[in-house]
C-alpha cells in the first residue's frame, strides 16, 4: 500500500449555460478507493436528465481502470437512456483511448443469465439419449475387447508385449503394498466383529468361518478392485486422456497404430492378469489379518483356527472370488480407458476423466458384485 | 482457377465441406496439390486450416465433398485401405505430439518396428539417420519432457520421416518457435522435401515461412467459410484482387492503414 494519502473519488453537476458539466475529483484507484457503482451513475443520469454532458476530468488526481469503468458505465447509461450526450474531449487522452478500445464490440447485455432454462421433458429426453449412446459404446467397447484380445493372444495386433509387461509392473508389483494394508485391515476388522458377537454365545472357533468366507469369497476381491480402481483406473484415464490433448492419439492414428491396441489392450491384459494374483494375495494377508486379531483376542489355538479355517474355506469360494477378480480387472481398465479416450482436450477434462474413472470403477465393482451374488444365489454356490 | 487434370495431382479435393456437428467450418473447399510441391493452406487464426487438415490425414470425415489421393477416393474407400494410403502420409503436428512415455528413439523406431521387417540393428541405423537428418544426434536416449519446444518439434519431423512418406504434412511448424528456430525449421523442411522427392502440405500463417518456402497453395476464409483464393502465396500478395488476401499477405497494412485514417485524434 502507498503511504501517499488517497481522497476519495467525488463529483459535482454544475450547469454552464446549455450543457451540465460533471466535474470528477479525487483519486480514482480501484483497489485504493473503489469502484463506482451503477446505482451512482444512474443517479448522475437521473440528475441532469437530458442534454449535452460535458465531464471534466481537471481536478481527477491518479487515475486507472476504475475512471474508465465509471466512464463507460456513464456512455452505456447515456446511451440507453437517448436524451443524453457524453462530451468526453476533457477526459485524459489516455483514458479516452480505452475507451475506445472498450467500446468496439458488441457489448454483451448485463445481469442476463446466458442460457434460458430447458423445459424437464427436453431434460429427461438428452439425458435418455445419453444413456443409450453411452450403453451403446460401451457394449461395442466389450465386443470390440473380447475379439481383439482373442487376436492378441494370436499375436495378430499391433499390442507391444514389452508394454503389456511394463504395465503389468506398475499395476502389480506396484500395488502389493497398498493391497496389503487394505486387506490385512479388513481381514482384522471382520476378526474384531465377529470376536464380539460369537464370544457372547462361546462360538469363539466360528470366528475363523467368518473371516475365511468372507475375505475369500467376497472381501479380497472387492476390497482390491477397489484399491486398483483408485490406483490404476484413474491413472490411465488420465494418462490417456493427457496424450489427447497433446496429440498423442492423433499421431497413433495417422501412422495407422489404432489407439485400441497400441494403449487400451495392454491395459486390459494387464489388468485382467494382475488382478487375480493380486486377489490371491489379497486373501493370504486378509486371512493372516484375521488370523492374528482371532488369536490375539480369544483364547484360541492357533491350530484349531487353521483346522476351522481349512474346514471352512473350499476351492469353491477361490473359485468364485478369482472369477470375480478378473472380471473386476477387465471394468476398472476398461472404464479407465473408454473415459480417457472420451476426454476432451483440456486440463479440466482430464481431471474430469480421471475422477469419473475412479467413480465409474469403484460403482462398477459393487454393481458386478451384487450382481455376481444373486447368480451365485441362483445357483446354490 | 485450379488446373484440373486427375492424373498430375498427388492430392485433389473438391467441393470438401467440412463440420463439427452441427457447426460448419468450411464450405466447398476446392485445391489440387502437385507432385514435389510446397503447399500452403494459408488463413487467419480460427479459419480452419488445421481442421482441414485433420480431414487430409483422416482423422475427420468431411460431410461431403471427394479427396482424392494419387487417384484413388480417400474418404470412400475402407479404413484398412485408408491406414495403407495414409502410411505414405508423415505428420508433424502442432506440438510435435511426441509420445511421451517414450525416448525420441523409441518414438522414431515405433513406425519402423511395427510396419517393417527390418531388424534392430537397422532399425536402430535408420533412427539414428533420421534424428541426424533434422540435427538432433545424440539426444535420441532424451525423454520428450526434457526437450525445448523447437527441438520437440525437430523429433516430431524425425518421426514423421520414419517410413519415408511421399507427403509430408505440417501443422503450424513454426507456431512457438523464435524466428531463428522457425527459421531454420523451413530451411530443414525445404531441404529435406527436396531430397526426399517428397510433396508437403503445409498450414500456417507465418508470412515468412510462407513467403520462403511455399510455391502453391489455397487461402481459407473465416467469413466466407470458404477457399477464396488458389495460388503461391508471392502471387497472392502482388495480384489477388481479394482485399481480405491482400490484408493478410501484407500483415494488415491496408486495414490498419483504413481504420488509422478513420480515427480521431
Amino acid at each position: 500500500m502507498s503511504s501517499i494519502s488517497l481522497h476519495p473519488p467525488h463529483w459535482i453537476i454544475s450547469a454552464a449555460g446549455s450543457e451540465r458539466v460533471l466535474c470528477l475529483g479525487g483519486d480514482w484507484i480501484a483497489q485504493d478507493t473503489g469502484v463506482r457503482s451503477p446505482a451512482d451513475v444512474a443517479g448522475i443520469v437521473e440528475q441532469v436528465g437530458s442534454g449535452v454532458l460535458r465531464v471534466d476530468c481537471d481536478r481527477v488526481g491518479r487515475w486507472d481502470s476504475a475512471l474508465v469503468a465509471f466512464l463507460r458505465l456513464l456512455h452505456e447509461r447515456a446511451r440507453i437512456a437517448k436524451e443524453i450526450q457524453v462530451d468526453d474531449a476533457a477526459v485524459p487522452p489516455a483514458a479516452r483511448q480505452l475507451l475506445a478500445l472498450a467500446s468496439t464490440g458488441t457489448a454483451a447485455p448485463r445481469g442476463e443469465p446466458r442460457q434460458s432454462r430447458k423445459p424437464v421433458a427436453s431434460l429427461v429426453g438428452e439425458a435418455a439419449l445419453g444413456a443409450h449412446g453411452e450403453i451403446c459404446r460401451v457394449t461395442a467397447l466389450v465386443g470390440e475387447t473380447v475379439l481383439r484380445g482373442l487376436a492378441a493372444v494370436a499375436g495378430r495386433t499391433r499390442t507391444r508385449w514389452q508394454d503389456v509387461l511394463q504395465l503389468m509392473r506398475e499395476a502389480g508389483a506396484g500395488a502389493l503394498l497398498i493391497a496389503a494394508i487394505c486387506n490385512g485391515l479388513v481381514g482384522a476388522i471382520l476378526a474384531f466383529v465377529g470376536a464380539v458377537q460369537f464370544r457372547r454365545f462361546g462360538a469363539g472357533i466360528y470366528v475363523a468361518d467368518l473371516v475365511g468366507i468372507a475375505v475369500v469369497r467376497e472381501m479380497a476381491a472387492v476390497m482390491t478392485a477397489i484399491v486398483m480402481a483408485g490406483r490404476t483406473g484413474g491413472a490411465y484415464a488420465a494418462h490417456i486422456a493427457t496424450m489427447q490433448g497433446n496429440e498423442e492419439i492423433d499421431a497413433l492414428k495417422t501412422f495407422g497404430i489404432p489407439p485400441f491396441d497400441f494403449l487400451v489392450l495392454p491395459r486390459i491384459l494387464a489388468l485382467v492378469t494382475m488382478m487375480p494374483l493380486l486377489y490371491l494375495y489379497g486373501c493370504a494377508i486378509g486371512l493372516l489379518g484375521g488370523y492374528v486379531v482371532g488369536v490375539a483376542t480369544l483364547d484360541l489355538t492357533s491350530s484349531a483356527f487353521l483346522v476351522e479355517l481349512r474346514n471352512a474355506v473350499a476351492g469353491r469360494e477361490f473359485a468364485i472370488g478369482l472369477v470375480k477378480s478378473i472380471a473386476f480387472g477387465g471394468l476398472v481398465a476398461l472404464a479407465g480407458c473408454h473415459l480417457g479416450l472420451r476426454a476432451g482436450r483440456s486440463a479440466a477434462d482430464v481431471g474430469r476423466a480421471a475422477t469419473s474413472a475412479v467413480v465409474a470403477g469403484i460403482i462398477g465393482i459393487i454393481a458386478l458384485d451384487a450382481v455376481f451374488a444373486a447368480c451365485t444365489n441362483a445357483l446354490g454356490i | 482457377m485450379v488446373d484440373l487434370d486427375n492424373s498430375s495431382f498427388r492430392l485433389e479435393a473438391t467441393n470438401l465441406t467440412l463440420a463439427f456437428g452441427s457447426n460448419l467450418i468450411q464450405r466447398d473447399v476446392s485445391f489440387a496439390v502437385r507432385p514435389r510441391s510446397i503447399f500452403a493452406v494459408m488463413g487467419g487464426s480460427g479459419c480452419g486450416k488445421s481442421t482441414l487438415l485433420k480431414a487430409m490425414i483422416g482423422l475427420l470425415r468431411p460431410v461431403s465433398g471427394t479427396l482424392v489421393v494419387d487417384g484413388e477416393d480417400y474418404w470412400s474407400t475402407s479404413e484398412e485401405r485408408r491406414t495403407e494410403i495414409g502410411r505414405r502420409f508423415g505428420v508433424l503436428f502442432q506440438s510435435g505430439a511426441l509420445w511421451s512415455s517414450m525416448t525420441v528413439s523409441e518414438n522414431v523406431a515405433l513406425p519402423l518396428r511395427l510396419f517393417t521387417r527390418l531388424d534392430d540393428a537397422a532399425i536402430c541405423e535408420l533412427v539414428e539417420l533420421k534424428l541426424a537428418l533434422v540435427g538432433l544426434a545424440g539426444s535420441g536416449h532424451k525423454m520428450p519432457s526434457e526437450l525445448s519446444g523447437g527441438m520437440r518439434k525437430r523429433a516430431g519431423l524425425a518421426r514423421a520421416l520414419a517410413l519415408d512418406p511421399e507427403i509430408l504434412f505440417f501443422d503450424e511448424p513454426s507456431a512457438g518457435l523464435d524466428p531463428i528456430s522457425s527459421n531454420r525449421l523451413d530451411e530443414l523442411i525445404l531441404e529435406l522435401s527436396g531430397g526426399l522427392g517428397a510433396t508437403v502440405v503445409i498450414v500456417t500463417h507465418e508470412l515468412p515461412s510462407l513467403f520462403a518456402i511455399c510455391d502453391d497453395g489455397v487461402f481459407l476464409d473465416a467469413e466466407a467459410k470458404s477457399a477464396i483464393a488458389h495460388g503461391s502465396p508471392r502471387q497472392l500478395r502482388d495480384s489477388c484482387g481479394d482485399p481480405t488476401v491482400r490484408a493478410f499477405m501484407e500483415r494488415g497494412r491496408a486495414t490498419a492503414a483504413r481504420e488509422g485514417g478513420g480515427r480521431v485524434h
